[in-house]
């Protein structure tokens, strides 16, 4: 199975045969960074094998179309809740450069104690399932041959089922997973004990197929009352989830550290986060750096969170970055939504690629401010692992409350996170290893009473599933209600009739998003956005964003609704768009057909030049900007006139605009611009072009021209076209 | 707990250290922390544990639940889900998957309680 860049990945392919699916390798992949490589006219010093296939920026189209790829890794967040839908975003993402698909687990998979199995709907994120997660690395498995780059596909070994999580990613090649007991612990209140017990023998596991982990430590920022008091604690978190995870066997090379600018404007985040990523790449050598987006301020709008994370890709440039994390503009306003993915992986691109070799002009001080709060936050942080030692250990620092104060260490507001060692969810369900305990199974964590002379503990069972794939035990679906196949025949009858609607998170969902500026009272201005989207039609609308521009004058509200509508794509008319060339191409063809001399002029009795001009001007991207040369013959020019200067000047292409339709005036005055071109004996050697809001194909057939441009066109689009044909005919 | 920040006054005995020392004083620490949680861990195991070499010997998920259950209800998660399957498949001379699947099932239970009672009566009785 292969994928086609201009077909649809095919869901039901995916799951044929998913019962003997293996993955076709484990373990992390990095991205094979080049430090100098030449694209297209610079050289870039931070970046990694090119993609084979890609969506550049949009800024590239004057750049010849590059898409120089960062030498990190990106990360997109994928949480629509329906695998299926997952995989096409996925799909997308990878298009865009990000090589690291983290899956969010449904709302409550940390506390089901056990496995899910199936293809049941999650609630922001899926339920992580063999049958789901095997899916998607298959489908992976297609991308990544597509877009010509491994992807790391990840998710979350966490809550009261860690251990078994463990083991299913490691058995069906998942790369990168969370894993944090203290993230158990303060943010899903689950026993201390049990977390730490269960979080060894993950570890592990997931080191025994080289996953890569990230920590939770990021969650305490999103948690914290101040972004910058929460940083000392940081530090400890970062060090207590790092030093455990060596010691149970993991490999430092593949510890991420999970850190975020933990500041924004309007506050000088800038200065104050700065220092903080330096300390902590020191206290941390060695270890990886996942940089993930700040989200603790976010708010709704969209283009207020792009400039944060642009500013956190910029710290990590700065600083370093193993992993750039990507977090959605839209996570502000609700559930991460397609083409947000999408635009949260373009903004750490730009900026990566924007701040490639950035430390060649610029370089953090080491002196003055920055070298006193660097110390001053390693300091602090050491001072917290004093305290905690000295009141007995971490469990008793829990049920202290240190973590998540809202004061900056050692400063304490007595509002931190309480968890008591017998509390919790799950609380006494550990117990002491007996003298006999015997697991025979690999890469098992802890005591382990097995019979002498053994060398590898499956060979108690003649192989365990780590190392005998064949004895994993798939189950397809345990759900009649509510599985994939269920929801795939609900799409079936818009699929055979070819209907769609639009769609923000899947398929089909109907939903689109209306921006206005309502002119009055803000008070007032949401509910007049609403009343405006309901007599357009749009069903369950929503104001997602709102932002006072005068509190008289108006405001700009974005307001989503489902559009209550399915649309044919057959019927979808296309006119056909000439695909540009680059600029580059453009401006050396021109050059190398000696300057195309071109006349211009609206036909008969016209005076409607705006159009032509924009076609022309080069001040309106029109063609003269790749070197042209244009004669401009004036308006209401008749076609006679046209046809004499074009031979008169030596002219090879005739650009005529008629905007004025009453009568078939325009088609008569094209009609006749060819027919003198015949009868002058020169029409092979003219490339007659026509322009107006009317015109179209059928125009173009009927008047005998070469080409017809209607409403819309670009210059670009124009001096494609004539380069094209003077690129097949050399008789021009 | 409510306390000013006292920073200035704690850090006097860091205050003379290089960074480097500094830096090998935070993991020092660290490590004071973390040893107490990674012996915890090493002698200890959980439902959810003996659920994951459950998976690995080649059970299911859903008979791994039931198994762990039911090893939680007879007091014999703390020998290992592996020792509790091996014990069965050899008092009762099956394969082990076969005796996974009917401890999984209910059935063969009281063979293992009755092993461990005989075994606790044997230790008690050495001990006197």
């Amino acid at each position: 199975m292969k994928l086609k860049p201009d077909k649809k990945i095919d869901i039901r392919e995916i799951l044929k045969n998913l019962e003997n699916y293996t993955p076709r390798r484990y373990g992390w992949i990095w991205r094979e960074k080049i430090p100098e490589q030449k694209i297209g006219i610079h050289t870039y010093f931070e970046t990694s094998k090119p993609l084979k296939k890609s969506i550049p920026l949009p800024a590239s189209r004057q750049m010849n179309y590059i898409d120089p790829q960062p030498d990190c890794i990106v990360t997109v967040e994928i949480a629509s809740g329906r695998f299926e839908d997952d995989i096409r975003r996925m799909r997308m993402a990878a298009w865009h450069g990000a090589d690291h698909m983290m899956v969010i687990r449904t709302l409550g998979q940390s506390h089901f104690d056990g496995l899910i199995e199936g293809t049941p709907e999650g609630v922001g994120g899926i339920p992580i399932t063999r049958k789901q997660i095997r899916a998607t690395r298959k489908a992976l498995d297609l991308i990544e041959d597509e877009v010509g780059r491994p992807i790391n596909f990840h998710s979350y070994v966490s809550g009261i089922a860690g251990p078994e999580i463990a083991v299913l990613f490691a058995e069906e090649g998942v790369n990168g997973a969370h894993q944090d007991p203290q993230y158990n612990i303060l943010y899903r209140n689950i026993n201390p004990v049990r977390s730490f017990v269960d979080a060894a023998v993950a570890k592990r596991i997931m080191a025994s197929v080289d996953m890569l982990q990230i920590d939770g430590a990021h969650n305490a920022n999103a948690t914290a009352k101040y972004g910058f008091k929460v940083m000392p604690e940081l530090f400890v978190q970062h060090a207590i989830n790092s030093l455990f995870s060596l010691k149970i066997g993991m490999r430092k090379d593949l510890i991420a550290l999970s850190t975020v600018p933990p500041d924004a404007s309007p506050w000088p985040s800038l200065r104050l986060d700065i220092p903080y990523a330096v300390a902590l790449r020191r206290v941390f050598k060695g270890f990886r750096f996942r940089a993930q987006m700040n989200t603790k301020y976010i708010e709704s709008d969209t283009r207020e969170a792009t400039v944060n994370h642009t500013l956190n890709a910029l710290i990590s440039r700065l600083t370093s970055v193993d992993i750039q994390s990507t977090i959605t503009p839209d996570e502000g306003r609700n559930v991460p939504w397609h083409y947000n993915s999408i635009n949260a992986i373009n903004t750490a691109k730009q900026t990566l690629i924007a701040s490639d070799g950035i430390k060649k002009v610029l370089k953090i001080r080491e002196n003055g401010y920055m070298k006193k709060k660097v110390r001053e936050l390693i300091e602090r942080a050491v001072l917290f692992l004093e305290e905690i030692i000295e009141i007995g250990g971490y469990f008793k620092a829990l049920e202290e409350g240190f973590f998540v104060d809202s004061g900056m260490y050692p400063e304490r507001v007595g509002d931190g996170i309480k968890r008591p060692i017998d509390e919790g969810d799950e609380a006494g369900t550990v117990v002491k290893r007996e003298e006999d305990y015997l697991a025979p199974v690999c890469h098992h964590f802890g005591y382990n009473n097995l019979p002498e002379g053994i060398e590898k503990p499956c060979d108690l069972i003649d192989g365990c599933t780590l190392c005998k794939r064949e004895k994993i035990v798939y189950i397809d679906e345990l759900d009649p209600t509510d599985n994939v196949n269920i929801r795939l025949k609900e799409q079936e009858k818009y699929e055979k009739e070819g209907l769609f609607r639009p769609e923000v998170q899947w398929k089909n969902d109907g939903i689109i998003l209306l921006s206005m500026f309502i002119p009055i009272d803000s008070e007032k201005a949401p509910y007049a956005a609403e009343e405006i989207a309901k007599r357009l039609g749009l069903k369950n609308v929503e104001v997602v964003h709102e932002q006072v521009l005068h509190p008289a004058e108006g405001s700009y509200i974005e307001i989503k609704g489902e559009v209550p509508f399915f649309i044919k794509e057959s019927e979808i008319k296309v006119k056909e768009r000439i695909k540009p060339l680059s600029d580059e191409v453009i401006r050396e063809k021109v050059k190398e057909f000696g300057g195309i001399k071109c006349v211009a002029a609206t036909l008969g009795e016209d005076e409607h030049n705006v159009g032509l001009k924009e076609i022309i001007d080069i001040k309106h991207e029109g063609i003269e900007k790749w070197g042209f040369k244009v004669i401009y013959l004036g308006t209401s020019v008749p076609p006679k006139k046209v046809i004499d200067a074009a031979i008169e000047v030596g002219a090879k292409v005739v650009l005529a605009s008629t905007t004025v339709t009453h009568g078939n005036v325009h088609r008569i005055n094209l009609k006749k611009l060819n027919q003198i071109a015949i009868e002058k004996g020169v029409r092979d050697k003219l490339l007659i072009i026509g322009g107006g809001t009317q015109l179209s194909d059928e125009i173009k057939d009927e008047c005998g021209i070469d080409a017809a441009f209607g409403r819309g066109t670009k210059g670009v689009e124009v001096a494609s076209f004539i380069i094209r044909k003077f690129l097949e005919r050399d008789k021009y | 707990m409510h306390r000013k920040d006292d920073y200035e006054k704690r850090r006097e005995h860091l205050k003379n250290m290089d960074e480097e020392e500094l830096i090998k004083y935070f993991w020092k620490l660290t490590e004071k922390i973390v040893d107490p949680l990674v012996e915890l861990a090493r002698t200890h195991t959980s439902p959810s544990i003996e659920r994951s070499v459950l998976l690995r010997m080649g059970f299911s998920s859903i008979e791994a639940k039931k198994i762990v259950e039911r090893m939680v209800k007879e007091n014999l998660l703390g020998h290992g889900a592996g020792r509790i399957v091996l014990l069965y498949s050899e008092l009762s001379k099956r394969d082990y998957l076969r005796a996974g699947k009917e401890l999984s099932e209910g059935i063969g239970w009281d063979k293992i309680t009755k092993y461990y009672r005989r075994r606790y009566e044997t230790k008690a009785r050495q001990k006197n």
